[in-house]
């Protein structure tokens, strides 16, 4: 019994492994061959993708809801930046990024406790309030911070050892905006592959059970709290990364970058592609990275004003999001997987008369008398 | 008065009601009896609206009702005091029986609430007070005294004495009675208790598993031992 | 001693504010146990909605009604369109959906109105009223807001006290199955309540922006507010916002006046988690059992 398990575990872990590699040389081929422009849009995709990959983790399996993660983010960004003031004697990036990532756990620890014991619209109002308070507080603090211009950072040049392996690989030299776009890239193929081996192991299900029925699971003996605790601190470290991405990619931490909308985003990215599915969040994280230009030019050609073109972008991702929420609530990958297992949508049950709170509990309800 | 055809309900795959037929004639009292998950709750909510049966026909006093919307229903003269009281906690005594107006059909008597204090002083004393405060006892003189603020023709109880001690019980019963000798009032009774229920019905309904075993008149029920034994656990 | 005085009234006069959309919060989640968190950008868009018509030479008072009244069909048309398919689901599902909206609101206001700052004129003076030589903290539009607030709120408890809809309003939020069987049309009073909460909300939304500068983000910290003055008062109970409100405004006049203004939406949450964590059920709850 054991040993099968082992092997079931095994074949997961090898599994994963072997779509983490052949991500990373997709990402070698599609780096080298697109422009510089596409190649930061490709970096935001991947610090998006690496945000709502956690942000899956926390609302898709372990059923919590955060509106606060632009604020995990916020939070990374400024740690990066912070650290990254002087190009001389910086430290590596990625020490920086682990840096980053480790203080965002931290708060996410500490705001993870609080959610804990908190349920739907309280989490959602307490994240809420995250994410309006953490850019006040840079505001604030302006001298540390830089107000409302923000931190410029200075990126460390490309690692000696980086740069020669890379122009091994592909015979081009890399820049920095180069480099920052490839790191982003291979930490999403590193986050998503640990959060895959996450999801599939012990506590992701123990997750999975405690979203679908609470009651069930707390009685099985799952200690709710601390899974719950453990899902805001991975999806927090998550955002922490990303942020330290996003500061390295846009070469900025300001308040700006993190408003409440981000945050919305990031949600309705998870939600496009599917509560509980990573490759839905990097679908939707994609469509979030490239939307924005397309939407523009769009906008632009009808004889929109280019600030006016910009709010195209966000029209179009809130109004999908309400749509699939009430059309295909799976999201895009959960219903075609649904079609794949050859169920439909979910049917909904008839309720007699009108649909008011309360008249669908009829057909649900244990029947009785 | 109400007139119940091959009717047929399903929780999802549950079948829950299987070709129920009987009728509640005008002025009577109709007990549908049975077991605990016979269906009898399912068979009210069906009649009032709340669910929707896959097959059969509900007619009111020669209206078809079968999917109308319960809010509709309440002003055509159906009442249905739900299982567990269904008094709103939250408002007042006073409050739950003005409620209880808005169902009166537009060319129904007026019914005073003042009257309602009269027949029923314990609440009346109570009129300020949160319908939540209130017995158990008090509480279901408030349901049947609101439904009566709607001047209905026909009543649907269900369960009126869960909960209950004999004594309260025997004084619902006995306003039920009444109020049907007296007012022509048509009632359909759920009940587990089924003892208390024949003694004051006209006609029996057993229930078991969804179907219906028998339609008799009530004396005649309680006095068949083995039906008795068999379904109504006295 | 004047610096206190001037921050208690400041903090009075936005908690009246915040009071009247804690309220639209609670309306709406009395009758269907959802979070608008879209309140903010709607009532946003009603102000933008009263700016055109003044700009358009209307004169100011019809422009105000009529943008509250713009903000209660809106709120009607949120509950029949948007929000009734998944009223009594998933809660997730409710909040993403709200959320949704929030993005679209803002997006279309940028879009239709211009994404810059523009000032909202004040039917009154916003400078302090003089007595005697000295100015007193409270502005002629401060009064006004305090009036505005405190007259809404008297007419919905009149409403929901002392009138037939009001009582199937109350009915059909706290027990709908009883209000239908009882002849309550439900789903007409769930639009009803959302319509009234978001008048209530565009009503502090005209009242934030009076005098001041309004974009389309202007109201997304007073969702917050809001909300924690909701969660203070218990969620479930209108006066409990009023008071949470008031609260609200006044604690967080003081973070503004005395630590900065940085810092108020950070009290807003500690306020928020400190409450959640003692006080689940509200600062009048007696019971602190109940789940949140």
């Amino acid at each position: 019994m054991r040993k099968a398990l082992d092997t079931v575990r095994g074949n997961v872990l090898l599994k994963h492994s072997l779509i983490a590699l052949l991500a990373a040389a997709l990402v070698l081929l599609v780096m080298e061959s697109v422009s510089p422009f596409r190649q930061g849009q490709l970096a935001m995709m991947a610090y998006y993708a690496i945000a709502a990959g956690g942000l899956t983790v926390l609302t898709g399996l372990s059923g919590q809801l955060s509106l606060g993660h632009g604020a995990f983010m916020a939070i990374g960004a400024y740690t990066t930046a912070l650290l990254l003031q002087e190009r001389e004697g910086a430290l590596p990036m990625i020490v920086i990024i682990l840096i980053a990532a480790l203080v965002a756990t931290v708060v996410g620890a500490i705001v993870g406790v609080a959610a804990a014991r908190l349920h739907g619209p309280y989490i959602a109002g307490a994240t809420l309030a995250l994410a309006v308070a953490v850019p006040g507080i840079a505001l604030h603090f302006s001298s540390v911070f830089g107000g409302e211009q923000g931190l410029n950072v200075k990126v460390p040049e490309v690692p000696r050892l980086a740069d020669d392996a890379l122009y091994f690989l592909t015979g081009t030299e890399t820049s920095t905006s180069e480099w920052v776009a490839y790191s982003a890239w291979f930490l999403l193929i590193i986050v998503y592959f640990l959060l895959a081996n996450l999801s599939a192991s012990r506590i992701g299900r123990r997750w999975r059970a405690v979203r679908d029925d609470e009651v069930a699971a707390s009685l099985a003996g799952i200690d709710l709290g601390r899974d719950r605790v453990v899902a805001f601190v991975v999806s927090a470290a998550c955002a922490g990364v990303a942020g330290a991405l996003l500061a390295l990619a846009s070469r900025l931490a300001a308040p700006g970058s993190f408003s409440l909308v981000l945050s919305l985003t990031l949600l309705s990215a998870v939600v496009l592609g599917g509560l509980g599915s990573l490759l839905g969040a990097l679908l939707g994280s994609g469509l979030l990275a490239l939307l924005p230009n397309l939407a523009t030019s769009i906008g632009s050609s009808m004889g929109l004003s280019d600030v006016k073109a910009a709010e195209l972008s966000p029209l179009v991702i809130g109004l999908t999001t309400m749509l699939v929420i009430l059309l295909a609530p799976a999201g895009v990958v959960g219903s075609v997987r649904q079609l794949l297992a050859g169920r439909g949508p979910r049917a909904t049950t008839a309720a007699a008369g009108t649909p008011g709170a309360g008249a669908d509990t009829p057909t649900v309800a244990e029947p009785r008398g | 008065m109400l007139d119940i055809q091959g009717l047929s309900v399903a929780y999802g795959p549950v079948k829950a009601l299987q070709d129920v037929s009987f009728e509640v004639p005008t002025g009577t009292i109709t007990a549908v009896l049975g077991a605990n998950g016979a269906g009898k709750t399912t068979l009210l909510r069906t009649v009032s609206g709340l669910m929707r049966p896959q097959a059969g026909r509900v007619t009111l006093d020669g209206t078809d009702i079968t999917r109308m919307a319960p809010e509709k229903m309440s002003r055509l003269g159906m009442a249905h005091v739900p299982e567990g009281r269904g008094v709103i906690t939250e408002l007042t005594v006073e409050e739950n029986l003005r409620l209880g107006e808005l169902g009166r059909a537009r060319n129904g008597d007026p019914v005073a609430i003042e009257r309602m204090w009269e027949m029923f002083p314990k609440l009346g004393d109570r009129r300020a007070a949160l319908a939540g405060s209130l017995s158990g006892g008090e509480r279901q003189m408030l349901v049947i005294g609101r439904s009566l603020m709607a001047t209905p023709k026909v009543l649907l109880l269900d369960e009126p004495s869960l909960g209950l001690a004999p004594r309260i019980v025997a004084q619902i019963f006995d306003l039920v009675r009444t109020l049907v000798d007296e007012q022509g009032l048509s009632v359909l009774l759920v009940e587990q208790n089924a003892r208390s229920a024949l003694s004051i019905a006209d006609l029996g309904v057993v229930l078991n598993l969804g179907r219906v075993v028998t339609t008799q008149e009530a004396g005649a029920l309680a006095a068949d031992e083995d039906l008795r034994h068999a379904y109504l656990g006295f | 001693m004047q610096q206190l005085i001037t921050t208690l009234l400041n903090g009075l006069t936005m908690g009246m504010v915040y009071a009247a959309f804690a309220l639209a919060l609670v309306l709406i989640w009395r009758s269907t146990r959802i979070v608008n968190f879209a309140q903010a950008p709607m009532a946003m868009v009603t102000t933008y909605i009263a700016m055109v018509l003044i700009e358009g030479g209307l004169n100011y008072w019809l422009a105000f009604i009529l943008a509250l009244l713009s903000g209660f069909v809106l709120g009607a048309f949120v509950e029949r369109v948007i929000v009734r398919p998944v009223e009594g689901k998933s809660d997730i599902n409710a909040v993403i959906l709200t959320l949704g909206l929030f993005i679209v609101l803002h997006a279309l206001a940028a879009l239709v109105f211009g994404s810059d700052y523009k000032s909202f004129p004040a039917p009154f003076g916003v400078r302090g009223i003089t007595v005697g030589g000295h100015s007193l903290a409270i502005t002629p539009f401060g009064i006004f807001t305090i009036v505005a607030v405190i007259v809404v709120m008297l007419l919905l408890l009149l409403l929901f006290q002392k009138t037939d809809v009001g009582l199937q309003m109350r009915a059909s939020a706290f027990n709908p199955e009883v209000a239908r069987l009882l002849g309550v049309k439900v789903s007409s009073m769930l639009t009803l309540g959302w319509a009234l909460a978001a008048l209530v909300g565009s009503l502090s939304g005209l009242l934030i922006a009076g005098g001041n500068l309004v974009h389309p983000g202007y109201m997304d910290s007073v969702v917050v507010f809001g909300f924690v003055a909701a969660v203070l008062g218990g969620l479930d109970s209108p006066l409990g916002a009023v008071v949470g409100g008031l609260i609200m405004g006044i604690a967080l006049s003081l973070v503004s006046g005395y630590l900065g203004s940085g810092l108020v939406s950070l009290a807003a949450l500690l306020i928020l988690v400190a409450v959640l964590l003692v006080k689940p059920g509200g600062l009048f709850s007696h019971a602190s059992e109940r789940k949140v």
